[in-house]
């Protein structure tokens, strides 16, 4: 069977530049939730950018197919590619204020993509939007739809923002760190609300975290990154027994842990992050040889 | 003979101006954020703050050291009360209470280098020998003394963190607040600011409150414990004592919503 989301040794540059996305493959088939991993500058958001064809300006793809339901969007006019992308996937921010337009009332923010570009009736689609809210816990989906964004709390505009992302039922979500803006007692409620979402809708995610506590709730399977390469492509099940990568060992044991106050918060030893610097190194090497 | 306990706290009060809701003429309505707070901090010990976005706990923290003014209640630093001194008064205490925050990014002044970044605290005091300060301050936070030229967008998040732990500890203060100091950093980075703050805990004798929302690093770094919420403790003790047996169903709340790193947390599923 085509995977839903298929990319093939993808690598994104700066114009002129170095590369951000080092050949990166992955595949997600159709329901899956994979976490993609990594710290700062691992190039975790720019899979997600590259897949929605919102790379910035500065960016470009230097080599690579990103094939969506089996067609390379890479190669599809810009129009074309825009009208599939639309179709097939959506986007949960990160920044729940940022991504709401402060000028305008909710409602119209969740129906006008359905509206203008899906082509529904704009009944069909509040019809739709007070459904969706109110699949997200919002006790007042009418109400909330004449707000303004600034008087919701920030749990409120997330799962907003959640509920505009399934509206028009995608294939594929990317979720952009949609947490990491929450405190944790909000954090665990969007997450459940997230995970929920997607197994009624069977909704494929690409979940995008720092977090391995994230990743161990709500993903099946995740890529480790470092410096735009995927390090380590597993399940979490196997990953939370035994990481396949030094590094993501390294990361593991970094990650802060109540329970076990003295076996984690490890820093990241210097030798594991030269081992896995040269190993960028040598994969840069190879590639401009070919 | 200085008392045991270097910061003494009773009733702490603290309302400001409502900006947000205020009306076009007249006064703002002012808003509660502090109500009732009572606490010691022991010398050389650390205490944790935690609590959700509005609880209170940077007003608190910044009340502490004398950013703010109370409204109430009283503030006593080994054995003085502070509550109400004015900035001249304050000045001289100022070296022994010093603060780190959160966002390196913007707490250090991005056109100045290092080494002026860590001086200007001690010309501020009148202090001598100040490139010995420097370097030694450098010594303490693991940096290269190479690093006196750079210019904070030079830097790692996680080495600008650390010049900003060695402003703070170049004047030897016996206080050190710390506000968030460690949740802009990447996991890697954290544990190694930690791990420094630790260290210079135990060498400096130094007594430190470290405000965080991350429970798991209170755990790892605390001494004691204070849960806040809506500017009232909803309770305080032992860091062990709370993380095994929390007293309050708020803090068994923001323990359960961790997501830890494992895959048999219970209550997730």
């Amino acid at each position: 069977m085509t995977a839903l989301l298929e990319i093939e040794n993808l690598s994104v540059a700066l114009k002129n530049g170095p590369r951000l996305l080092r050949s990166v493959s992955l595949r997600l088939d159709r329901g899956e939730v994979r976490g993609l991993v990594g710290e700062s500058g691992a190039g975790k958001s720019m899979i997600g950018k590259a897949v929605l064809g919102i790379l910035p300006r500065s960016a470009e793809v230097v080599e690579g197919r990103i094939l969506l339901e089996g067609t390379d969007i890479l190669t599809l006019p810009p129009a074309e590619r825009r009208r599939r992308i639309g179709r097939i996937a959506a986007l949960i921010p990160q920044d729940p204020l940022t991504a709401l337009n402060p000028s305008h009332r909710i409602g119209p923010q969740i129906t006008d993509r359905l509206v203008d570009i899906l082509g529904w009736k704009r009944e069909k689609a509040e019809a739709r939007a007070l459904e969706l809210l109110a699949e997200v816990n919002i006790s007042a989906p009418a109400r909330v739809m004449r707000n303004y964004p600034h008087e919701l709390s920030g749990g409120m505009r997330q799962r907003i923002l959640i509920a505009s992302a399934f509206a028009a039922e995608p294939a594929l979500i990317i979720a952009d760190e949609p947490t990491t803006a929450l405190d944790v007692t909000v954090q665990k409620q969007i997450l459940k609300i997230i995970a929920g979402m997607q197994a009624r809708h069977g909704t494929a995610l690409l979940f995008v975290t720092h977090d391995l506590g994230v990743v161990s709730k709500v993903c099946q399977s995740l890529s480790v990154l470092y410096a735009g390469k995927v390090l380590e492509d597993t399940q979490v099940a196997d990953f939370f027994r035994a990481p396949g990568h030094a590094y993501s060992a390294a990361l593991l044991a970094a990650t802060p842990k109540y329970t076990d106050p003295e076996g984690s918060l490890m820093p990241v030893g210097p030798e594991v992050l030269a081992a896995v610097q040269a190993e960028v190194d040598a994969a840069d090497r190879e590639w401009r040889h070919v | 003979m200085s008392e045991q306990s270097l910061f003494r706290v009773e009733d702490l009060r603290l309302s400001l101006p409502d900006l947000v809701g205020k009306s076009f003429v007249g006064l703002a309505a002012r808003i509660e954020i502090l109500r009732g707070i009572s606490f010691t901090i022991q010398r050389g010990k650390v205490l944790g703050i935690v609590g959700g976005s509005g609880s209170g706990k940077s007003t608190l923290a910044r009340a502490l050291v004398r950013l703010l003014e109370p409204t109430s209640g009283r503030i006593v630093f080994d054995g003085q009360d502070i509550s109400h001194l004015d900035e001249q008064a304050l000045r001289p205490l100022r070296r022994r209470f010093q603060m780190i925050f959160q966002d390196p990014m913007s707490s250090l002044n991005p056109r100045r280098r290092v080494k002026g970044i860590i001086a200007a605290p001690l010309r501020l005091h009148g202090l001598t020998g100040i490139d010995r300060r420097v370097d030694e301050a450098l010594d303490h936070v693991g940096l290269p003394r190479g690093f006196r030229n750079r210019y904070p967008h030079e830097l790692s998040g996680g080495q600008r963190q650390r010049v900003g732990i060695a402003r703070a500890i170049a004047l030897r203060p016996e206080f050190i607040l710390a506000d968030e100091i460690v949740s802009g950093l990447d996991v890697s980075s954290q544990a190694q600011v930690l791990r420094l703050l630790e260290g210079l805990v135990a060498e400096l004798g130094l007594t430190l409150a470290f405000i965080s929302h991350d429970l798991s690093v209170i755990r790892r770094l605390c001494d004691d414990v204070m849960v806040l919420r809506a500017g009232q403790i909803v309770e305080m003790a032992p860091s062990a004592e709370i993380f095994a047996a929390p007293r309050h169903s708020y803090t068994r709340g923001l323990l359960d919503a961790i997501p830890l790193p494992t895959l048999d947390q219970p209550g997730w599923n």
